[in-house]
């Protein structure tokens, strides 16, 4: 059987650096940092006291009351997305068959606002359960689909991935490849998460995993600079439309570009740190390129995972360079959550977005904060510090690896 | 009003997103004022809370007005 091709017609984003795609475009592009002192809750007693939130975020903008007492904030994420990205795409329309439009959408952890409320008031009563009937359908990561697919009648297949910061990427690759199969003509997917409260940044702290750059937040997010020390916890989401290019086509659908490949692979190594040599990194980018036999040498950009951890950014490049060869050195490689922090879950489909609009627009966002380069690694490679640099992204690759070992890449290609 | 009335009005407003003036004792929670079964859970739980009681789930499937709630809770708070 022909698998059919996909195509990306629609994009929304509500994320550090702004509201919507057009304002956190720009500011990725300018190199803002949305790292700040946390708002959401007391941090005083944290060891990370900063973070990226969503700034002046009021959920009654979006939401009347009833609905925002029923939304865990991740899931009011995926609805502001989703809902900006099904209106770029005019997926919201008579001419639309429902039956044939699925939803498929990452979060990392979901709801942990909602557990951590709920568990606390429970803890202190007096043992009597007064748990709220909406605490499990809050809470649970999968609830953000089925809202999605409520609001709009969208009846093709539904359902959440959790993959920790794979989870939104490995939700793009199965929307991609399901439509490629012919199961829906088209997908709402990306990933929203919201864990910058006292159990997420207490619980990623314990594991030593976050930058503790308490005097500097704007700098602490440092991919492949020597004095990284950690990632920097962000908050949002990002959706993107992917539809069957015939589909899209006859009915004079806006797109962006085409999806080309998604790999998924394991490094079965530790429960957090990536495996030193890169192994499941190398393969999950060459089967991501395998899908439609893109040569490494197609490649003008990665979107790194590039986290600012000790470990992860050096394992990513060892097997960058394994995959890429001599032309490692001639594509551009930059880590935007230098600028966003690390959306977790919904990071796959901030930097597929980055990826999309790289190749729309012919301009490769920066890494910024870098200070110091780390002899450990190849300073020859061009990460795009600290300024945009103009090219023509024909293809670009967005790499994401989740606690767990879990490693998803997908590509973009201009049409 | 009476004090139970209108702090049963009070939840409803909060809980249900619905205008005071749709909290007459004849509507219905179900039916009149848009909420589902969990919504109906939710009411019942601040009720509870509010008045410091504890209504079985036998009595609750009963309440399915305004009125039925304001008439429980006066017959059952102390």
């Amino acid at each position: 059987m022909e698998l059919k091709r996909v195509v990306v017609t629609g994009l929304g984003a509500i994320t550090p650096l702004g509201k919507n795609v057009e304002e956190t475009w720009t500011n990725l592009v300018n190199g803002v940092s949305g790292a700040a002192p946390i708002a959401q809750f007391d941090a005083s007693k944290f060891k990370t006291q900063f973070a990226c939130e969503v700034k002046d975020y009021d959920a009654k903008e979006y939401f009347d009351r009833k609905e925002v007492r029923k939304l865990d904030l991740y899931a009011q994420f995926a609805m502001i997305a989703a809902d900006q990205a099904i209106a770029d795409a005019k997926l919201d329309s008579e001419d639309i068959d429902n039956n044939e439009v699925g939803v498929i959408w990452g979060a990392g952890i979901g709801g942990i606002k909602t557990f951590l409320d709920e568990v606390t008031g429970f803890a202190k009563g007096d043992g009597t359960p007064r748990l709220s009937p909406f605490f499990i359908p809050k809470m649970i990561a999968d609830i953000a689909p089925g809202h999605i697919s409520m609001k709009y009648g969208f009846r093709g297949p539904n359902f959440g991935t959790v993959s920790a910061c794979a989870s939104s990427t490995n939700a793009i690759g199965d929307a991609y490849n399901l439509i490629r199969l012919g199961k829906a003509n088209a997908f709402v997917t990306g990933g929203s998460e919201a864990a910058i409260n006292e159990a997420g940044v207490g619980g990623f702290n314990a594991m030593q995993a976050l930058s503790t750059r308490n005097d500097d937040p704007k700098t602490a997010s440092r991919p492949f600079d020597k004095e990284r020390d950690g990632f920097v916890m962000g908050e949002g989401g990002a959706s993107i439309i992917l539809e069957e290019y015939e589909h899209a086509k006859a009915r004079g659908a806006k797109i962006y570009c085409e999806i080309v490949g998604a790999g998924m692979t394991a490094d079965a190594h530790h429960l957090t740190a990536p495996h030193p040599e890169g192994l499941g990194a190398k393969r999950v980018m060459a089967n991501a390129l395998k899908d439609n036999n893109i040569d490494p040498t197609e490649v003008d950009y990665i979107n790194v995972h590039g986290t600012s951890t000790p470990l992860g950014d050096i394992a990513e490049t060892k097997a960058i360079k394994e995959v890429f060869g001599e032309h490692a050195y001639k594509l551009n490689i930059s880590s935007t959550k230098s600028m966003t922090g690390h959306l977790l879950g919904a990071a796959g489909a901030v930097e597929s977005m980055a990826c999309i609009l790289a190749i729309k627009n012919g301009i490769v966002p920066p890494t910024i904060n870098h200070f110091v380069d780390d002899p450990e690694l190849d300073n020859a490679l061009n990460f795009t510090f600290d300024k945009a640099q103009e090219r023509t992204v024909k293809v670009a690759l967005s790499n994401t690896f989740g606690f767990g070992g879990h490693n998803a890449s997908v590509v973009f290609k201009a049409l | 009003m009476s004090d139970v009335a209108s702090r049963v009005k009070a939840i409803i407003v909060d809980k249900l997103g619905v205008d005071e003036t749709e909290v007459t004792p004849e509507a219905s929670f179900t039916n009149d004022l848009g909420a589902d079964s969990l919504d109906t859970v939710e009411l019942i739980m601040e009720f509870e809370k509010e008045f410091n009681i504890a209504i079985p789930d036998d009595q609750a499937e009963n309440i399915g007005t305004v009125g039925d709630a304001v008439a429980y809770i006066e017959e059952n708070a102390k």
